[in-house]
Formats: C-alpha cells, sequence, structure tokens
C-alpha cells in the first residue's frame, strides 16, 4: 500500500515537474505562440547562431534562427567562447541548443521575448560560404551592354541625320 | 462620350516613363558600387548591374521612340505618375528575384512596392543570411519611394516645365515648399540627405556602444535610419528592431520615426529658425493629441489583460508599437503573432486607428493624414456653431498650417472625399482579407497596415499567403502611396483607350 502511495506521489511529481522542463528542443514558433504557457519554464531551444555577438558586461546577447524566427538568448560571455561562425550572406552560422529559461516578457529586459541560458552546446560548426560567379549572368550582362551601346550609337546617328 | 486618347499622348506619357525609368537604372548602381567596392560581393554586384541595364535599354528606347517637346496635361502627369510607380516595381523587383530569397517575382514585386510606398510588409526569405548589396536596395526602395520617385527624376533630369509640378502633384504631395517645383524636389532631396548622413552616424555609434562590429554598426545604422525616417520598417535582420535589444537603440529608432513623420514643410520652417511654427501647426497638435489618445487606447488594452507585468515595460512595448504604427512606421520589437496572441482586441484597436490616421502630409507617412484629421474636426467644430448659433450668424473657422487659413467648404469636402476613400480601401482589403479565410479583426489590422502604408504585421503577411491577396495588398500600398488621384487618372486613362471614340 505505501509503495502503491510513494509510486503515486512520484509520478504526480514527475508529471508536475516535467511541465517546468522541456528535454526536447521546441521551436520557436511553437514558443512565440504559446508564450504564455512556457513562461518561466525552461526550455531547450535550436538553431543557428545568426547576425553579431553583442557584448554587454559579463553577458552577451546572441540571436538565434531555426529557420522560422530568431529568438534573442541573454547568455554568459564565458559560454560563448566555443562560437565561431555567425549567420550572414557570407557564413553558415554554428548550429547550438541552448536550455535555459524562457520569458514572455523579460522584466529584465525591457518586455523582449527571450531566454536566458543556462548552458549551450555546439552541435555543428558553421562554415565560410563560397559563392561561385555566375558565368551565365555575366553572359548576360555583355550582351546587354551590347545592345545598350547599340541603342546609344543609333540615337546619336539618328540625330545627326536629322 | 470618353475621348480615345491619340497616339501622340500615349507616346508623351511613354517619354517621360522612359525618363523616369533611366533615373531608376541610375539609382540601382549605388548597390552595385557598394557590393563590387565595400562589401566584395561578386554576384549580387552583377544582379544590380544586370538590373541596372535592363532599366536603362527600357529608358534608352522609350525615349528615343516616344521622343517629344509637348508639354504633360493634368491627366496625363497623373499617369505618367501611376503608371512610373508600376514600373518602377517591376523593374526593381529583378536584383531581388536574383538574389534566390524570394519565392516568386509576385513576392519581389510585393517587396519592392512595400519598399517604394514606405510601407515594409515583407515577404523576403532567409533575410538573415541576404547579402549587404540586397538589403541595401531593400532600404534604398523606401529612401527613393519615401522622397519620391517622381521627385527624383524632378531633381535630377527635368530642367523645368509645367509638366513637372503635375507630376509632383500627382505623387501626392500638394505643397510646395519653395516657389518653383524643382526647387522644391531639390529641397526634400537635401533635407533627406543631410538627415541620413547626421541619423547613420548616430545609429553607427550607438551601434558600435551596443556590440555590433563597426561595419556592421553603420550599415545597420543606414539601413535603419532609411527605414525609419521613410518610415517604412524594413529592417537588416528578421527580428526587426528586437535584435539589437537596446533601449537606446529603440529611443533614436523613435525620435527618427517622429522626424520622418513631420510635413518637410514643417522641416523648412525649422531650417529658417521659425520654432514656432511645431507649436502652433494644426498638424502637429492633431499628431501629438492623437498619440495621446490612442496610446491611453492601447495601455487601458495591454493593462486589462495584464499583458506587461509593470508600468514600465508596458509603456516601452506599448509606446514603441504606437509610435511605430501611428507614423507608419511599421518597425516591431514584439513578434507578429504577439499582436494576435497577447495583445487583445482593444490594444489591436488602439494600433489599428493609429495606423488609419498616420503621420503629417507632405511627408513621408502614409494614412489619412493629421492635416485632414484636423481640417475635419475643425469642420465639424463650424458646423455645431451653425446649430447652437442664430441662422444670420456669419460664422469662419480658421486653422494654422504654415500660415493662418480660413476652412472653406471646397476644403472640407475635398479632405472628406479622400478620408472615405482610405477607409473604403481599408475595409476592402480587410473583406478581402476575410474572404481568403483570416479572422475580421487580424484581417482589418493587415490591410490598414498595407493602405495606411505602415507595415506592422499580425502574421498574415507571409509567402504562403493566397497570390490575390499580395496582389490586393499591392494596389493597397500603391493606391494609398499616391492618395488615389493618380492611380482613378490611370483606370480613368486605360477605359478611354478601350471605351473612348
Amino acid at each position: 500500500m505505501i509503495k502503491k502511495a510513494l509510486f503515486i506521489i512520484l509520478f504526480l511529481l514527475f508529471i508536475l515537474k516535467s511541465h517546468d522542463c522541456y528535454a526536447q528542443s521546441i521551436s520557436s514558433a511553437e514558443l512565440i505562440n504559446n508564450a504564455k504557457d512556457y513562461n518561466g519554464n525552461t526550455v531547450v531551444y535550436k538553431g543557428e547562431v545568426i547576425g553579431d555577438i553583442m557584448l554587454r558586461g559579463e553577458y552577451a546577447w546572441i540571436n538565434v534562427n531555426d529557420g522560422k524566427n530568431a529568438i534573442g538568448i541573454w547568455i554568459k560571455k564565458e559560454l560563448i567562447k566555443n562560437i565561431l561562425y555567425t549567420g550572414s550572406y557570407e557564413a553558415k552560422g554554428d548550429l547550438v541548443e541552448i536550455a535555459g529559461k524562457f520569458n514572455r516578457s523579460c522584466v529584465e529586459h525591457g518586455g523582449d521575448l527571450d531566454i536566458h541560458a543556462q548552458s549551450i552546446t555546439k552541435i555543428n560548426s558553421g562554415s565560410k560560404i563560397f559563392h561561385s560567379v555566375n558565368k551565365k549572368e555575366i553572359n548576360l550582362m555583355l550582351g546587354l551592354s551590347g545592345i545598350i551601346i547599340a541603342v546609344f550609337l543609333s540615337r546619336l546617328i539618328t540625330k545627326r541625320f536629322k | 462620350m470618353i475621348l480615345k486618347p491619340q497616339l501622340k499622348d500615349i507616346k508623351l506619357i511613354a517619354y517621360y516613363l522612359g525618363k523616369v525609368t533611366i533615373g531608376l537604372g541610375f539609382t540601382m548602381f549605388v548597390p552595385f558600387i557598394m557590393g563590387l567596392i565595400f562589401f566584395k560581393e561578386i554576384n549580387p554586384a552583377l544582379d544590380f548591374l544586370v538590373s541596372a541595364e535592363i532599366a536603362l535599354l527600357c529608358g534608352l528606347i522609350l525615349t528615343w521612340v516616344c521622343a517629344t517637346d509637348r508639354e504633360l496635361n493634368w491627366m496625363q502627369g497623373m499617369v505618367v505618375v501611376a503608371s512610373s510607380w508600376l514600373v518602377a516595381m517591376v523593374l526593381s523587383a529583378i536584383p531581388l528575384i536574383l538574389s534566390g530569397h524570394y519565392k516568386s517575382f509576385l513576392d519581389s514585386c510585393f517587396e519592392t512596392m512595400s519598399g517604394f510606398t514606405t510601407t515594409g510588409l515583407t515577404l523576403v526569405q532567409d533575410l538573415d543570411h541576404l547579402s549587404y548589396s540586397h538589403n541595401l536596395w531593400r532600404h534604398l526602395g523606401p529612401f527613393i519611394g519615401g522622397q519620391g520617385i517622381i521627385i527624383i527624376a524632378l531633381a535630377l533630369f527635368v530642367k523645368g516645365s509645367s509638366g513637372s509640378f503635375k507630376m509632383y502633384v500627382g505623387e501626392a504631395r500638394d505643397e510646395k515648399i519653395l516657389p518653383n517645383v524643382i526647387h522644391t524636389a531639390r529641397f526634400i532631396w537635401l533635407i533627406s540627405i543631410v538627415y541620413l548622413i547626421i541619423g547613420t552616424f548616430v545609429l553607427g555609434i550607438v551601434g558600435v556602444l551596443i556590440g555590433l562590429k563597426p561595419q556592421n554598426a553603420f550599415f545597420h545604422g543606414a539601413c535603419v535610419f532609411m527605414a525609419g525616417f521613410d518610415t517604412a520598417g524594413f529592417a537588416p535582420q528578421s527580428q526587426n528592431i528586437l535584435y539589437y535589444h537596446s533601449l537606446i537603440f529603440e529611443i533614436v529608432t523613435i525620435l527618427f520615426m517622429v522626424v520622418g513623420s513631420l510635413n518637410f514643410n514643417l522641416h523648412y520652417q525649422l531650417w529658417r529658425g521659425n520654432r514656432k511654427e511645431v507649436w502652433k501647426n494644426i498638424e502637429t497638435r492633431t499628431l501629438l493629441l492623437s498619440v495621446m489618445l490612442m496610446f491611453f487606447i492601447v495601455a487601458i488594452g495591454l493593462k486589462k489583460l495584464g499583458v506587461y507585468s509593470n508600468g514600465m515595460i508596458l509603456f516601452r512595448k506599448g509606446f514603441f508599437q504606437l509610435v511605430s504604427g501611428h507614423t507608419t512606421t511599421g518597425y516591431m520589437t514584439i513578434y507578429a503573432q504577439q499582436f494576435i496572441k497577447e495583445w487583445g482586441d482593444l490594444a489591436l484597436v488602439g494600433i489599428i486607428l493609429a495606423m488609419a490616421l498616420g503621420g503629417c502630409v507632405c511627408s513621408t507617412a502614409g494614412g489619412i493624414k493629421m492635416l485632414r484629421v484636423g481640417i475635419i474636426f475643425k469642420a465639424l467644430k463650424q458646423d455645431i456653431k451653425r446649430l447652437a448659433l442664430p441662422e444670420h450668424a456669419i460664422i469662419t473657422q480658421k486653422f494654422h498650417h504654415m500660415k493662418t487659413v480660413f476652412l472653406e467648404d471646397g476644403q472640407a469636402r475635398a479632405v472628406l472625399l479622400i478620408t472615405m476613400s482610405y477607409i473604403t480601401i481599408y475595409v476592402l482589403g480587410a473583406l478581402i482579407g476575410v474572404w481568403c479565410g483570416y479572422p475580421v479583426l487580424n484581417s482589418l489590422f493587415e490591410s490598414t497596415s498595407a493602405a495606411a502604408n505602415v507595415g506592422l504585421s499580425c502574421g498574415i503577411t507571409d509567402t504562403s499567403m493566397p497570390a490575390i491577396l499580395k496582389v490586393t495588398y499591392i494596389i493597397q500600398m500603391w493606391a494609398g502611396r499616391l492618395e488615389f488621384m493618380s492611380v482613378f487618372a490611370l483606370f480613368g486613362f486605360l477605359v478611354a483607350i478601350f471605351k473612348g471614340k
């Protein structure tokens, strides 16, 4: 009887606790659309680090995009040492997994929807993106240049004859 | 009987259209040169070179085949303006579609119309990986369109003709700042470029202070200034202003949004040292009152639902979104979905009303505009006085707008006509949104945002929305920016071509 009661209590505690902490990563759309439900809970969020890393004293802001939206992550400076690439035209940013407290309207940061990171894991390293020159477009550009010169000269000649 | 336009009329319109197209082609050299020299982006630079060549070629052919010395009449001037904006939309969309960040040519046309009309609704994909050059072009759009596509052509290519005034008026600028319309156009560009330099510098410094890399700080500064001062609301990153996580950045942005929504004539008065005009002018007074009233509505709505935990946060989030909506900028420090999911109906109604009313006339702002709102209230006051006072009493109503003006019935009627046109277009767009399956309030929000050239979104504007809604918003942005007259003239001209005798 005692064992059964203990099992039920532990089971209930597990359910209640599991509501506060999400082991599987949650998408940005899910977090934004159901911000009230996740507010104050520890969440796991995965995505590409994009843009600049903005250092603010002992902390920093990084923005992490999961393909749908980007969310601001408030993180200790020492935790981001491993981040080498951030997403831009020139580079694919590091893919990271953040575990931290989700805030629907962060009191510390003027009401921003953000995550205060407790840990960060680099899943995949980013890299430079090599953009090969588009040869078709070069040919098109040269062709158009030729036509423009021809039209321009024709205009001049017609004007002179008039 | 409708008279069918003759071939010479069409050639005259095409000639001026050609001039505008050449002007547009030259502006594409800005991102081309910047891309090649500063950003070292070869492919994006090529996109702009090819697009510039297409624009120049179209312009050269039109001005060659349709060359004429004739002057434009009112109808033709209006048709040139309305069609110039459509041609500019299509040509400017070419480099964007070449970037590979748009799902269709319609999406890139939507983006350029949104930029030129200083709306700021966006359909770009993966903005965070867009090249500097293409991003610069997205922000140059509002800078060109805000001042006026025609204004650029007038300032650079037109030496002076009566046709220039007709085109100037057709672009929804009925106020001349200086006696000569070409000088007015050049003054508007002078103001804008001086502010651009100051704005880029200030936002650049703030950017460095909040932790952006110096190159990015000044690039973002220029982009955010162009889209803020021109009340467009585009930003270089997908999170819009939320990306910066900075109160100082938000305050400076609010300042530029307000400055951009003020009448260029008022800027001229300030440049001349006439500071009293700011406080005496009916527009600034109406704007101040309206912002206070709308913020009151938004604040009550947010407070009632307990959306924000304290007053400071409520003010920071509520006031930023409100000013952004009222100045018709469209910058956001919340996610689009939060409007619907969290803000509640009352706060949304406050924002919709603010967007519908808009900024000042002869500025880059959209919406009904403060001068008209002020005049409507003055006319209402006059009518109430008429009822209250004896029949033989002579009632006059005056207001101050650069000078003291006596309100006339004709003026009040014209103002009401444009106001009614705006309300009609807001409602029509909302109806199409509802027809496409979106809720009423969401549809009204997005429709008002498009037609008033605001750019705030509650989530409808997305690449997955139906094509008919994209086309509806494009027409709303275009008609709203040109304040209807040129658009009506173009439709009239097309009807005359097909049905005239």
